[in-house]
């Protein structure tokens, strides 16, 4: 479902001496339907910029990530605006959103963004809340007024609304109390048994233990440095 | 997933608006130079660039305000694709009135100051032809009730109202005969946070619900970030980047983006 092949990247910072970053080369990976692969490796090695280039908003140098049947490393804004809308999902570690628009409404809004009708967005919506632990006396508040933890666990819901056979996980369960932790890992459980290909990063090891099966260590993808 | 009812839109290929080799001189001084871009039905596009770029007067001509020294822009009309640019001044008239709209900056250049907000939103109607008053009436009032203006202020003028329900009322005016494409200049601007953040959340459902295009010109990266699938980068009356938004605010590729986006107070 997700396959990266010789990816490359580097950052051309311009307004510093026009220096060139070579932040990755030769990056090769595969997700299967069914499978939860993790990223490792330690902070600063790439495991975020890997996400954002199979997400779209880092451009690649070089090198191919088919999503489905698209590469996106070659596609354009509108055919990645369809991909992220029915076949890849993305639950990111920062909340973005209009303030003031409901709790319930940011989590129904990639289901009402496909069309799906404003009452069964909502229900699915209410549902996945419900489950995530977040009060109902919150759904009809802005969630940029709440916790941390909170927001993820929003983030969260929002990622998981519609069912998306591809998914990109940057630290879902951070900041999250043991029982969150858990609701969330049943929900990765239950979009790998529906054929989910998931490619996550998991700082916390027992999570990663449990839902991953298989990891991919990204020290192996930084650039070799000429002497 | 059988238990959602899904009922997607077919996709289509035919851009609704194709803009080629747009150019507009002030004598040797250049406002826009060779822009080219096509939009596509439910798409929102993004201008940004700092004053002087020349995004308000390539939006201009895009609206047909202003006529370009050079290029195209063809839009998708019900009879088939129409070069605006070239197109009689009757025709381009009629299409501003039914396919088109323009939401200013300043609500006070996209209203009728004399009139009663219920007027402002009925005239636009009856330019299309509407003759039934209580039909327009309660077209009005609903529409101002999707702006979240309360019925009981369809008599007063504009006047009476504030900065933000001004330009409430001006999208109100701009969207009641059911536009395929709108243009807007900065329409968050001059307006509080806390009351730009309303009139975005109403924008985002406004271009969901009624499948509507739309080309908005800001400096604001915040609110395009927000809005734009896509963005366009202007410096100097050249597009200098475009690309999807969030690849161009978190990788820009571009000396002038990169310097545009790291400028950018944290908050």
């Amino acid at each position: 479902m997700i396959e990266i092949r010789d990816l490359a990247k580097s950052f051309t910072l311009h307004n510093q001496g026009a220096a060139v970053l070579p932040v990755m080369a030769n990056a090769n990976l595969h997700v299967r339907p069914g499978e939860c692969v993790g990223l490792i490796g330690a902070s600063g090695a790439g495991k975020s910029t890997l996400m954002r280039m199979v997400w779209g908003n880092y451009l690649a140098a070089s090198g191919m990530i088919r999503v489905g049947t698209l590469d996106v490393a070659q596609a354009a804004p509108r055919q990645i605006i369809q991909l992220r809308r029915k076949t890849l999902g993305y639950v990111s570690q920062f909340l973005r959103v209009v303030p003031r628009v409901p709790t319930i409404e940011v989590v129904a809004e990639p289901l009402l963004n496909l069309g799906v009708p404003a009452d069964q967005a909502r229900d699915r919506a209410a549902s996945l809340l419900t489950r995530l632990n977040i009060p109902e006396r919150l759904w009809n508040l802005s969630p940029t007024t709440f916790s941390g933890g909170e927001q993820q666990r929003v983030n969260i819901a929002r990622g998981f609304a519609y069912p998306y056979p591809a998914l990109l996980l940057d630290e879902p369960t951070a900041s999250l109390d043991a029982v969150n932790g858990a609701v969330v890992l049943d929900l990765i459980a239950e979009a790998k048994a529906r054929g989910a290909a998931i490619l996550g990063i998991f700082h916390d090891e027992a999570a990663r233990a449990q839902v991953c099966d298989r990891v991919v260590d990204v020290r192996d993808f930084t650039p070799k440095v000429a002497a | 997933m059988g238990m959602l009812n899904l009922n997607l839109t077919a996709e289509t290929d035919q851009p609704l608006l194709s803009v080629q080799g747009l150019t507009k001189r002030y004598g040797a001084r250049i406002g826009c130079a060779d822009v080219s871009f096509d939009l596509f039905p439910g798409e929102v596009l993004g201008i940004v660039g700092e004053s002087g770029s020349g995004k308000s007067t390539l939006l201009s001509c895009l609206a047909g305000h202003m006529p370009p020294d050079q290029g195209s822009v063809i839009f998708q009309t019900a009879q088939g694709p129409r070069d605006t640019v070239t197109m009689a001044e009757a025709d381009r008239r009629r299409m501003a009135r039914t396919d088109w709209a323009f939401v200013h900056q300043n609500p006070r250049d996209g209203l009728r100051m004399g009139v009663s907000a219920g007027g402002n939103v009925g005239e636009r109607l009856m330019a299309i032809g509407a003759r039934h008053y209580g039909d327009i009436r309660d077209k009005a009032i609903d529409w101002l009730g999707r702006v979240e203006i309360a019925a009981d202020r369809i008599d007063d003028r504009p006047r009476a109202f504030s900065g933000g329900m001004q330009q409430r009322l001006q999208i109100a005016r701009n969207l009641v005969t059911g536009p395929r494409l709108v243009f807007m200049d900065e329409p968050t601007g001059g307006l509080d946070v806390s009351v730009q953040a309303r009139l975005l959340d109403l924008l985002r459902g406004l271009v969901r619900d009624m499948g509507l295009s739309a080309i908005i010109v800001t400096h604001d990266l915040a609110v395009v970030r927000l809005l734009a699938d896509r963005l366009m980068v202007m410096k100097s009356g050249h597009v200098v980047e475009q690309g999807l938004t969030d690849q161009v605010l978190d990788d820009p590729q571009h000396a002038y983006t990169q310097l545009l986006v790291s400028s950018v107070l944290q908050v």
